[in-house]
């Protein structure tokens, strides 16, 4: 019973033999369980989807009609000889470590996580097991978050400065997750606070399954532009520069990313300004995760996946590279994360 | 080194030049003297003597940081700049410490004269005592290299914003041989009567690249043509009985070309010339190309075997100063005569020649002319306004270059790497392969051309087709082919396939192309024998 392990990674994605189900799958299956709601984690075209409560109002938003149960945080359930259940990874609201249990064995699939609360996200929960499964997107030493306090109040402080010279301040975060958690790092006595479709509906969303998000104003055509002093607009990267974005005036453009922590990429990608806040956890949290599974046996996903696991392997680990089609932190507008 | 740290970051984090200037022309209306002088020297390439090795730094860096070395080396070339990469991995310090730019500098150049261990707990202290900018600036003064965005011009026009005086004079006083140690902010910049120093060159003018046809410059009876040659620009300065080289980069290169040591004896002090130094047989018909030329850049002192195989003349194309006077303002077509006159008794001995102009009437005459270029080991046109004065910098409008069109070659991607830096986090660096029978024989990497929306689709593309990986390299699938453009070739062992290109950069995703028609050893062999 104990000769093959409880999880496999097969061309469609994490395999559990033991209740015939997938983890987050790129390719279709008949029942998948979700991590979260971002685009490389939860694709289309599964025959069941397993998620939880706080995940699936944004997975149906995204996939329309799919069929889909949901479970709630620390709930076990059993799928044929394995029991299963989801824990708080602390990426984005709702985003679960999935922890699967076969005989004796335990393993987490953590999907993407952070380990630092950023005030919104069910914070991340440290799992024991034997076999931890982590992606490494920013698996280097190079990769230090500052508090999420601190980088608030850069923002606050840039903003201000905008609505003092009279221009918009434009803040590029991919709707899911990054949008969310900078609205309610945002100091709303500054000015108002826009939103672009894409992330409004999100909020709508999000807002309907009671999170608490400040007030924000739905850009729509009939917006007045030049109405909005002092405002500060949340939009995708892809519509910072644009048409939509230049009917506001004079503006300055800002991205937030934990890529915004190099200056090359700073310097290529910033538009005016780059904060550094990511839903990935950094260095530091990549380590203490793993030390505090008290798992041996490490498998990484995604990011700096090489240079991670030899680092492992030197401090006592037994660690290996698992190629998967998850993406890590995207600069894009079609931002998987 | 607050006030410089600021600085650094206000032109680091801005993208417009506007905003560029107003810090650095604020911070040169209230830094000290030795301050700014220290501060123009940085930008402008006068970087302090590297105090400690590269390699001894990473040592250090990584200790402290307490990670193993292999994984500062690791994460180096993907950040991409070693003094960030320091600033990075080393513990965050809370505090800082504001003693002046020159104080730093000076304390660097002391740890320079004593030995590894003082110099070791000299840079862990400051990186102890040194808070986020300022100890990435610190690293960066003893690595050296301060190339941010701050250009001669943005700097002139900042210096001429916070002085008052105009650009073309400060941009003068700022070329040539000064040095913080022994100038001082008020000769450089100030005195009224800035001691004339026999070397100082003038500002080179520099052409825009012309994009379409020329016939949209007008009546081509207002323009003078020449080649556009593939060598080094220089001005040779003669003045009091000496001669000066300096490279467009305002490096003096005269001990570097001897040969020019002989124009004393053929022209007047008081001349200022502006030309193209090329490497020319003396009775050979055209220039012997760039890859000639090549052996004699970056050697200090020339052995005689390679005086005699790779010697080098002025082509000049332009007059600066005759008889001592500033010729800049003269038309061109009026320098030009005097040039002609003053080149027409040079002997074959002299090694300054002038560099011939075109005959053209009609535009299309201009074209096939360019069609030939490459057989005269030219890399295009130039066009320059009979009444255009010279110029300070890169303007728009009088002088241009009609470059030739590049060589092309359709070549299927066979690796690719991660770029570093501002591309961390895209596949950036690609390797290139042409058909051998059924084998891809690899012959060129690039890493410039594409869009950043096509660098995205293509690292999407790289992450579900690798085969293998080795390290930082992925061999992918060959499958994707793209036209390779590149200014030349030659031979070379050392390489698989045999060649080794000029600038090959991805010109085209030839995402209409079959693998089977990508291009084949042979097509670069035939271009070898042609061009090469
Ligand atoms: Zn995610
Ligand atoms: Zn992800």
């Amino acid at each position: 019973m104990n000769s093959s392990p409880a999880l496999t990674f097969t061309e469609r994605g994490i395999y559990c033999a033991a209740g015939d189900f997938h983890i987050d799958p790129w390719r279709p299956v008949a029942r998948a369980l979700i991590t979260h709601g971002h685009a490389d984690h939860a694709r289309s075209g599964h025959g069941h989807y397993l998620a939880t409560h706080a995940a699936l109002p944004v997975m149906r938003h995204r996939l329309g009609d799919i069929d889909a149960q949901g479970i709630a945080f620390g709930e076990t359930i059993r799928i044929g000889d394995a029991s299963v259940s989801f824990h708080p990874a602390g990426h984005v609201p709702g985003s679960a470590q999935i922890r699967v249990e076969v005989g004796r064995e335990v393993w987490v699939a953590s999907g993407d996580y952070k380990t630092e609360p950023d005030g919104l996200s069910e914070p991340f929960e440290p799992l024991k097991c034997h076999h931890f499964i982590t992606e490494s997107t920013f698996g280097l030493p190079v990769f230090r978050w500052q508090a999420q306090t601190h980088v608030a109040a850069q923002i606050n402080a840039w903003w201000a400065k905008c609505a003092a010279e009279g221009k918009t301040a434009f803040l590029g975060a991919y709707a899911l997750g990054k949008a969310q958690r900078l609205l309610s790092m945002l100091d709303p006595e500054i000015g108002p606070i826009l939103t672009h479709g894409a992330v409004e509906a999100t909020n709508a969303v999000l807002r309907q399954q009671g999170l608490p998000l400040p007030d924000t104003l739905g850009v729509t055509p009939e917006t007045d532009h030049k109405a909005q002093k002092g405002a500060l607009v949340l939009a995708p990267p892809s519509a910072l520069g644009s048409a939509w974005a230049r009917k506001f005036g004079p503006q300055e453009t800002a991205f937030v990313s934990g890529w915004m922590q190099l200056r090359g990429v700073r310097r290529r990608r910033a538009g005016d300004r780059g904060f550094v806040i990511s839903d990935h956890a950094d260095w530091n949290g990549l380590l203490t995760a793993i030390k505090e599974t008290g798992a041996e046996n490490i498998y990484v996903t995604h990011g700096y996946t090489e240079i991670f696991t030899r680092y492992l392997n030197e401090n006592g680990w037994h660690a290996q590279v698992v190629p998967t089609e998850f993406e890590g932190e995207s600069l894009d507008a079609e931002g998987s994360e | 080194m607050i006030r410089f740290a600021a600085l650094f970051n206000t032109i680091d984090q801005s993208t417009k030049t506007n905003a560029k200037v107003a810090a650095l022309a604020d911070y040169f209306d209230s830094a000290p003297d030795e301050d700014r002088m220290w501060t123009m020297a940085l930008f402008s390439g006068r970087r302090p003597k590297r105090a400690v090795t590269t390699t001894k730094l990473r040592e250090w860096a990584a200790e402290t940081a307490d990670i193993p070395l292999w994984l500062f080396e690791e994460s180096y070339p993907i950040v991409g700049d070693l003094a960030e990469t320091i600033a990075l991995v080393l513990p965050l310090s809370e505090t800082t410490n504001d003693d002046s730019l020159t104080q730093w500098i000076t304390r660097l150049r002391d740890a320079s004269q004593t030995d590894d261990a003082a110099r070791k707990a000299f840079v862990l202290v400051a990186w102890e005592t040194l808070g986020g900018t300022e100890r990435f600036v610190f690293n960066k003064l003893i690595t050296g290299g301060f190339r941010m965005g701050v250009s001669q011009k943005l700097m002139t026009r900042a210096l001429s914003k916070a002085t008052g005086k105009a650009e073309a004079e400060l941009a003068h006083r700022l070329m040539g041989n000064w040095h913080p140690d022994h100038t001082s902010w008020h000769a450089l910049i100030e005195a009224d009567d800035a001691a004339v120093d026999a070397s100082r060159p003038y500002p080179f003018y520099l052409a825009y690249a012309l994009e379409g046809p020329p016939d949209a410059l007008g009546a081509p009876e207002n323009w003078r043509a020449e080649w556009k040659w593939d060598g080094i620009r220089g001005q040779l300065i003669l003045r009091d009985g000496q001669h000066f080289v300096w490279s467009r980069g305002e490096e003096l290169m005269t001990d570097r070309f001897p040969e020019l040591a002989r124009s004393v004896d053929f022209l007047p002090p008081g001349t200022v010339l502006d030309g193209e130094l090329l490497v020319w047989h003396p009775h050979s018909d055209s220039p012997a190309s760039f890859n000639a030329l090549q052996k004699r850049i970056g050697r200090k002192t020339v052995p005689k075997k390679l005086l005699a195989d790779a010697p080098v003349v002025l082509h000049a194309y332009d007059l600066l100063e005759w008889q001592g006077e500033d010729l800049r303002d003269a038309p061109f077509a009026e320098r030009r005569k005097i040039l002609e006159e003053l080149c027409a008794p040079l002997p074959v001995a002299a090694p300054v020649r002038l560099s011939p102009q075109l005959e053209f009437t009609k535009w299309d005459e201009l074209a096939d002319l360019r069609d030939v270029a490459r057989d005269e080991n030219a890399e295009g046109i130039m066009l320059k306004r009979s009444d255009s004065p010279y110029l300070v910098g890169r303007k728009k409008g009088d002088w241009w270059k009609w470059k030739l069109a590049p060589l092309t070659i359709d070549a299927v991607m066979i690796y690719a790497q991660a770029g570093h830096g501002r591309r961390a986090n895209l596949f950036t660096d690609f390797t290139f392969a042409v058909w051998d029978g059924n084998e891809l024989v690899p012959f060129a990497k690039a890493y410039s051309g594409l869009t950043d929306a096509e660098f995205r689709e293509i690292t999407k593309w790289v992450r579900k087709n690798t085969l293998q990986r080795f390290g930082p390299v992925r061999q992918v699938t060959p499958h994707h082919v793209f036209e390779i453009a590149f200014e030349g070739i030659q031979a070379s062992p050392r390489h698989k396939s045999g060649v080794a290109l000029r600038f090959p950069r991805m010109s085209r995703w030839r995402q209409d192309k079959p693998l089977q028609e990508a291009n084949t050893l042979e097509d670069l062999n035939d271009m070898l024998r042609i061009y090469g």
